[in-house]
């Protein structure tokens, strides 16, 4: 276990690329999901179909295909990223499309009588959403937003496989330079674990803070 | 970059092999989810609160942690502590282990869905043990759980990919391995795209499907 102690430095850069990689992809896949699942509740059937495709190919998919995909395929047809961007933008688009869903279904679960409220005041589509729908689907979003959250930290292990030196990536050169095994994926395995727990309390810590300022029952990820 | 249909039909027939070895991965990785996560479920219900407590915290450390990295455990690890496990036993026993944690779940809360009513019903019957559950939870708690578990075995499927990075020659895998041979990356791995999407948007469809369907009857 001596020997791990000598590798602390480089286990704390990876430590630092794993939330790196997690809090970008993270925005990427919120910017992503509100799109895509208000889209897919557009009243335009071309927005619709554009949406559902979107989903359909980034959730059909496996994330390890799509990030090869943009890190080897892409090149050849004149788009040229980094290991980091190629990361981020598949874990971002990847979550993102399991999000869009979560953003569809509880916008569609606000009550009916939350729209005609707002036809009959006058509103337009996007006074509609902004000020009655999106505002009260919101808090339902926080539980499944939170699952997908530690999905998304898990998915930037595998990241390591197009080259970036994330924790994953960092066990494995512990585990070459030292031959050692158990040690190095038995002190990620850990971290991971407290990068996920710190997640799910931030998640709980959101919940109860928009209950509070709503004065609703907060939902709690279990 | 043009596109070769030579190419594509040189790899498909080797992507065809990968498919099986996906499917069959999937097969084996769920029936071990289904199996583990039945087990888990009774002992995260347990009456005992040190088993309760032991083992939702394990379940919680498998599913707060990278699959990815627990493959690598099996492979790395096991050898050296004397136990040699063939790279796809490792990647089912990964697979099947990771997402034991996600169907406990639903396990659980199918069986806890089920109304007291229903076991009071069964004690005042005067039912053993083993009629409650076989007469009488079962029925009503397995119907609901269907299209969930359905949907763990499509996700189970998108996971199979990662069983390449402990060497399983799968269909990413085949495909990889292709392209860096012969430097060709275009037709395999877009090749590899669509037959994920072949698979996975029927089943998708067909597990919506059952939903409704079971959905229905309540």
């Amino acid at each position: 276990m001596e020997v791990i102690l000598e590798f602390t430095p480089l286990l704390a850069k990876g430590t630092w690329m794993t939330i790196k990689l997690t809090v970008v992809s993270a925005i990427i896949a919120l910017v992503i999901s509100f799109i895509v699942g208000l889209a897919r509740l557009s009243t335009s059937r071309v927005v619709r179909i554009l949406a559902t495709v979107y989903l359909e190919f980034f959730r059909g998919t496996s994330a390890l295909v799509q990030m090869f995909f943009m890190f080897y395929v892409l090149p050849l047809l004149g788009l040229s990223l980094s290991p980091f961007l190629a990361g981020v933008v598949a874990c971002g688009f990847n979550l993102g499309s399991y999000g869009s869903e979560v953003v569809r279904g509880s916008v569609q679960a606000i009550g009916k009588g939350q729209r005609e409220a707002a036809h009959s005041l006058n509103y337009t589509t996007w006074q509609r959403y902004r000020y009655v729908l999106v505002p009260q689907a919101v808090p339902m979003m926080i539980p499944p937003f939170g699952n997908l959250l530690i999905e998304l930290m898990k998915l930037t292990a595998v990241t390591s496989l197009i080259t970036i030196a994330d924790l994953t990536f960092v066990a494995q050169i512990i585990r070459s330079q030292t031959a050692l095994t158990l040690e190095p994926f038995l002190v990620i395995l850990v971290i991971y674990f407290a990068i996920a727990s710190v997640l799910v309390g931030f998640t709980n810590w959101l919940a109860r803070s928009i209950a509070r300022r709503r004065h609703i029952a907060p939902l709690q990820v279990h | 970059m043009e596109w070769s249909w030579t190419v594509a039909a040189d790899v498909f027939p080797r992507l065809m092999a990968g498919l099986l070895v996906t499917v069959e991965a999937t097969i084996v990785g769920a029936v071990l989810a289904y199996v583990l996560g039945l087990g888990l479920a009774i002992l995260k219900l347990s009456q005992s609160r040190p088993v309760r407590f032991i083992f939702y915290w394990m379940s919680e450390f498998i599913r707060r942690t990278p699959l990815l990295v627990q493959l690598y455990f099996l492979f790395y690890v096991l050898p050296d502590l004397g136990l040699f496990l063939a790279p796809f036993v490792a990647g089912v026993l990964g697979l099947g282990l990771h997402f034991s944690t996600y169907t406990s779940e639903v396990f659980r809360a199918g069986i806890e869905n089920v109304p007291r009513g229903q076991w009071e019903a069964a004690r005042s019957l005067n039912y053993n043990a083993f009629q409650t559950w076989t007469r009488v939870v079962l029925p009503q708690a397995i119907p609901p759980m269907i299209p969930p578990l359905a949907n763990y075995l499509i996700t189970m499927f998108k996971e199979t990919p990662l069983l390449a990075a402990i060497t399983v020659v799968e269909l990413f895998n085949a495909a990889n391995i292709y392209s860096n041979s012969y430097y060709k990356y275009l037709e395999p791995m877009t090749l590899v795209g669509a037959l994920f999407l072949l698979v996975s948007i029927p089943s998708a469809y067909a597990a919506m499907r059952l939903e409704r369907k079971y959905a229905r009857r309540h």
